[in-house]
Parts: C-alpha cells; sequence; structure tokens
C-alpha cells in the first residue's frame, strides 16, 4: 500500500519528466533544427561535462543569493504584512504604494541598482530577490490576518488574552496555509531577481552568468543546460517549502473525497 | 444581589455612516443563579449585541450590567462563550480545542486534571474516542459539542450561547437539545442563550425574554415552569401549544404584523 503510494508519487513525476525529454529530443530531431536554434537533450549531457565544475560553483552562488533574498522577503513581507493585516489605516496608506512599486518591471530596477551599489554583486542581486519576491508574501499575510472571523478573536478575547496572545495562538497559525501558497510563488519570483541580476549585471557571477557566457560564446547547448539547471534549482526549492508547509501547515490539507 | 446576571436599562446605538443607529433601547433581563434564559426576537433586532455586552466585549452607552454582583466593565474569565460558528481551531485536537481556555484563565487545575477534565466534558456531549481527531475530521453538529466543552472547561459563571444550534439540521439539533439538559445536569451553570428557534427555547429554558423590533427592548418574559430535564415529549403537550402560540404571537407584534391589543387571543 505504502509501496505503491510512493511509486506513484516519485515515479509518476520522473514519467512526466522523461516523456518531456523524449518529446523534446524527437521535436528537434524530426525538424532538424541546428544547435543554435533549439539544442536537443542529448547536446546538453556533453555541456554538463565539459563545465561540471562551473555549474556547481555557480549554482551554490545562485542559490544562496536567492535564499538569502527570499528568507529577507519572508521577514519584511510578514512584518508588512502584519501591519497591514491589523491596520486599516496603514492598509489604506501602503496599498497604493506596494502594488505601483511591485507593478515596475524588475529588469527596468537592474540597472538602476548595479549604478547605485557598484560592484556590490552579491548585495546586489540578493536585493533584486528579494524586491521581487516579497510582495505576495506581504500581500497573503495581510489578507490573512484581516479576514479572521471575528469570533475567533471573540474566544480569547472574553476571557481576557491580549492582542498578542491572540495573535499567536490563532491569528498566525490560522494563516499559515495563505502564506505557503505565496511562498511557493515567491520561490520562483526570487529566482527570476537572482538570474536578472547575474545576467544583465556585467562581470556577473551564477548561473546567470554562465548563461550570458554561453550566449557570448555561441555555445547555445551551453545555454540550455542553464536553463534546465535552473529549473532544477527551482524544483528542489519548490519541494523544500512542500515539505516545510506539510510541518507547519499539514493540518489544513483534507484528504481528497 | 440575588440575580447572577442583572441587565439594567441598557441602551446602546452603533456609529454608522448614517448617524447613530440605535439597536438597545431599555434592556431589562435577569438571570438567577443556575437559571437559563432564553433571548427570542425578530432577525436584526440587537441579539448578538446583547451576548457582547454580558461578555464585556463592549460597553453599552447607557445602563448597567453587572455579573456576579459585579458591574462588567470589561471581558472576564468567568464567561464561557459558543456561537453559531463553532470556531475550533483547525490545526489543533479536539482535545487541545477544549483546553484552549486554560491557556488564558489562571487555573487550579494541574495539566493532568484538565486533561482529565476536558475528557469527561467529551464524554458528557457524547464525543468520547473523537480526543484526537482534528475539527475537520468531525461533523457539524460534533464540532458543536467540542465548541460546548470548550465554552466550559474553565467552569464559568455565566456561559453564553448564540444561536450554537442555528445551521445544524433539525434531527442534530434536537440531539443537542437532550445533550444540553444531559449537560446542565451534570455541570451546573447560569445561561444566556440566543435563538431562533421559539421550540429550542421552551425546550431548552426556563424563561423566555422576547425582544421588540430593532431597537430592541425587553418585550415579554414568559416563565417555562419545569420539573427537571425535559424529554422531547414534553415538545408536544397542551401547555407546550400555548406556550408557542403566545410566543409566537410577541414575535408578530416585534415584527409590527400584529397589534400589542389582540394579545388576549
Amino acid at each position: 500500500m505504502t509501496a505503491q503510494k510512493y511509486l506513484r508519487n516519485i515515479g509518476v513525476p520522473l514519467l512526466a519528466m522523461a516523456i518531456f525529454l523524449v518529446f523534446w529530443e524527437w521535436l528537434v530531431w524530426y525538424n532538424g533544427w541546428p544547435k543554435f536554434k533549439m539544442a536537443a537533450p542529448s547536446d546538453l549531457l556533453p555541456a554538463y561535462q565539459r563545465h561540471w565544475n562551473l555549474f556547481i560553483t555557480m549554482g551554490w552562488q545562485t542559490l544562496w543569493r536567492t535564499v538569502l533574498g527570499l528568507l529577507l522577503a519572508v521577514l519584511f513581507g510578514t512584518l508588512l504584512g502584519m501591519i497591514m493585516g491589523f491596520s486599516r489605516v496603514m492598509r489604506d496608506a501602503l496599498y497604493p504604494l506596494l502594488v505601483g512599486f511591485n507593478a515596475i518591471p524588475k529588469a527596468t530596477v537592474v540597472p538602476i541598482v548595479a549604478l547605485m551599489f557598484v560592484g556590490q554583486h552579491d548585495f546586489n542581486t540578493v536585493l533584486l530577490a528579494f524586491m521581487i519576491s516579497f510582495f505576495p508574501i506581504a500581500v497573503s499575510v495581510s489578507i490573512g490576518l484581516s479576514t479572521l472571523e471575528p469570533e475567533y478573536r471573540d474566544i480569547l478575547r472574553s476571557l481576557g488574552a491580549s492582542q498578542a496572545t491572540i495573535f499567536w495562538k490563532i491569528a498566525l497559525p490560522k494563516t499559515l496555509p495563505e502564506f505557503f501558497g505565496a511562498l511557493k510563488v515567491a520561490v520562483t519570483l526570487a529566482f527570476i531577481g537572482t538570474n536578472l541580476m547575474e545576467i544583465v549585471s556585467p562581470h556577473g557571477r551564477g548561473l546567470g552568468a554562465l548563461f550570458d557566457s554561453g550566449r557570448t560564446n555561441s555555445d547555445f547547448p551551453l545555454m540550455f543546460a542553464v536553463l534546465i539547471a535552473l529549473a532544477f534549482l527551482g524544483i528542489v526549492l519548490y519541494y523544500i517549502v512542500v515539505a516545510l508547509e506539510k510541518i507547519f501547515a499539514g493540518w489544513a490539507e483534507r484528504s481528497p473525497g | 444581589m440575588t440575580n447572577l446576571i442583572e441587565i439594567k436599562g441598557v441602551r446602546h446605538a452603533y456609529q454608522t455612516d448614517a448617524g447613530p443607529l440605535p439597536v438597545l433601547d431599555g434592556l431589562e433581563i435577569s438571570v438567577p443563579e443556575g437559571g437559563f434564559v432564553a433571548v427570542v426576537g425578530p432577525s436584526g433586532c440587537g441579539k448578538s449585541t446583547l451576548t457582547r455586552l454580558i461578555a464585556g466585549l463592549m460597553k453599552p452607552d447607557h445602563g448597567e450590567v453587572w455579573l456576579h454582583g459585579e458591574r462588567v466593565k470589561g471581558p472576564r474569565s468567568t464567561v464561557g462563550m459558543a456561537f453559531q460558528n463553532p470556531v475550533l481551531l483547525e490545526w489543533r485536537t479536539i482535545l487541545k480545542n477544549v483546553l484552549l481556555p486554560l491557556e488564558i484563565v489562571p487555573s487550579k487545575l494541574s495539566k493532568k486534571q484538565a486533561e482529565e477534565r476536558a475528557r469527561f466534558l467529551l464524554s458528557l456531549v457524547g464525543l468520547e474516542g473523537f480526543e484526537d481527531k482534528r475539527p475537520s475530521e468531525l461533523s457539524g453538529g460534533m464540532r458543536q459539542r467540542a465548541s460546548l466543552c470548550r465554552a466550559l472547561i474553565h467552569q464559568p459563571e455565566v456561559l453564553i450561547l448564540d444561536e450554537p444550534f442555528g445551521a445544524l439540521d433539525a434531527f442534530t439539533r434536537e440531539d443537542l437539545w437532550q445533550t444540553m439538559h444531559k449537560v446542565k445536569e451534570r455541570e451546573p451553570f447560569t445561561g444566556v442563550l440566543i435563538t431562533h428557534d421559539l421550540r429550542e427555547s421552551i425546550f431548552l429554558a426556563d424563561q423566555v425574554v422576547v425582544l421588540s423590533g430593532r431597537p430592541a427592548r425587553t418585550q415579554y418574559v414568559l416563565d417555562i415552569p419545569s420539573s427537571g430535564p425535559r424529554t422531547l415529549d414534553d415538545l408536544y403537550t397542551p401547555e407546550a401549544a400555548e406556550q408557542l402560540n403566545i410566543l409566537r404571537h410577541q414575535i408578530q407584534i416585534a415584527q409590527g404584523r400584529a397589534a400589542p391589543e389582540d394579545i388576549s387571543g
């Protein structure tokens, strides 16, 4: 029973990935596309073999900067969400500002940030990952807190509980499912932020810079190999969030049917 | 002061954009210790405001609310509440949900004693064996039973029930009425029940207070003579039919659909 479940939970996604790769390979072969138009999966293996040490060091740089930016986004987003969730005035004041900030394409922010903090590549990358990913977290926390049914408050308030107690015992745990939903979105966004900085800023590091060097050297399989590596990191981080969600907000999941 | 709950001349208005909206105007209710009063009235007549006043969650503009000889000025730990929405915390087991008030209210019970008491209450309402389940695994009626246990765990002087059975189907509701009598026998409490259901009011309470339409005042008080726990058969006696008749007529007056003169009918 459980072995069957494991097989399904792991086997089915792996099978889907295999089918995708076969289809990709077939598509390139069938159309007779040259490598500079589209590299096939079989072209990627040599790229990994040639540059595996680069993939490891660059991948690590991308990963830690993304995670650090994400952590900052979680801290700042939660704080902002709390402020907006508890105070109507603050919500009215901050929402338009936030929406406006979020509407600015982050690609346009890259050169500004790069100029503002010249040479601080690590800092800039973390900053961009943070800037692009805190918005969904702030919004979800604020909505989670402001939509708390008044009866939940009353149950504790009628016993003389303080606001802080109500927050820790009810508001915070009740917001966790929304929070993790937003975190899943934020993870992928943070990756976009990191890579934007790595690709655009000169003398960058990380997988984005590797992608850029593939571009300048017309090494197309390398470019595709970077994309796949990025996708792989994204999947790993995403499932780490899913695992955390299972631990801290597993109660919110209902068994289907 | 002989009454445990005393509400004297309470008036209250909500401030809205269109000016003050009076909801309560001349409310008089007194409940003796161990008494159980049901409050009925037309929709939107301020019944829920009344529960918040007794619980000390808000203060009336005028008038006084007294609990056990003390004027209510803020929330008090001697109150237990249950609402139409059972508001159980989904991330806690049923047992941990019931124990919640003891994490706020100072209690003489040790951890073990508290847990024993929670288990006793749960078995009293028929939830034995569900202690470690999550609320999402329980039916609506069972959740309401658990919510009742939570309201009673800290042995409150006053139990405030705001339409606790309103969202349940008729059979489950009647089941819970009987559970309430069983609970009251083993765990005596003084209670105020807000309800829309006249049969519920005469089955559970020993006094029914009819509120007028908004702004609400005490329009009529009906005493339900009783001798111990009731059974559902008691709802089908001539006395019960007469009580229901009187109450139904009073509600019609409150709604403005009948004139106060033909009260004799």
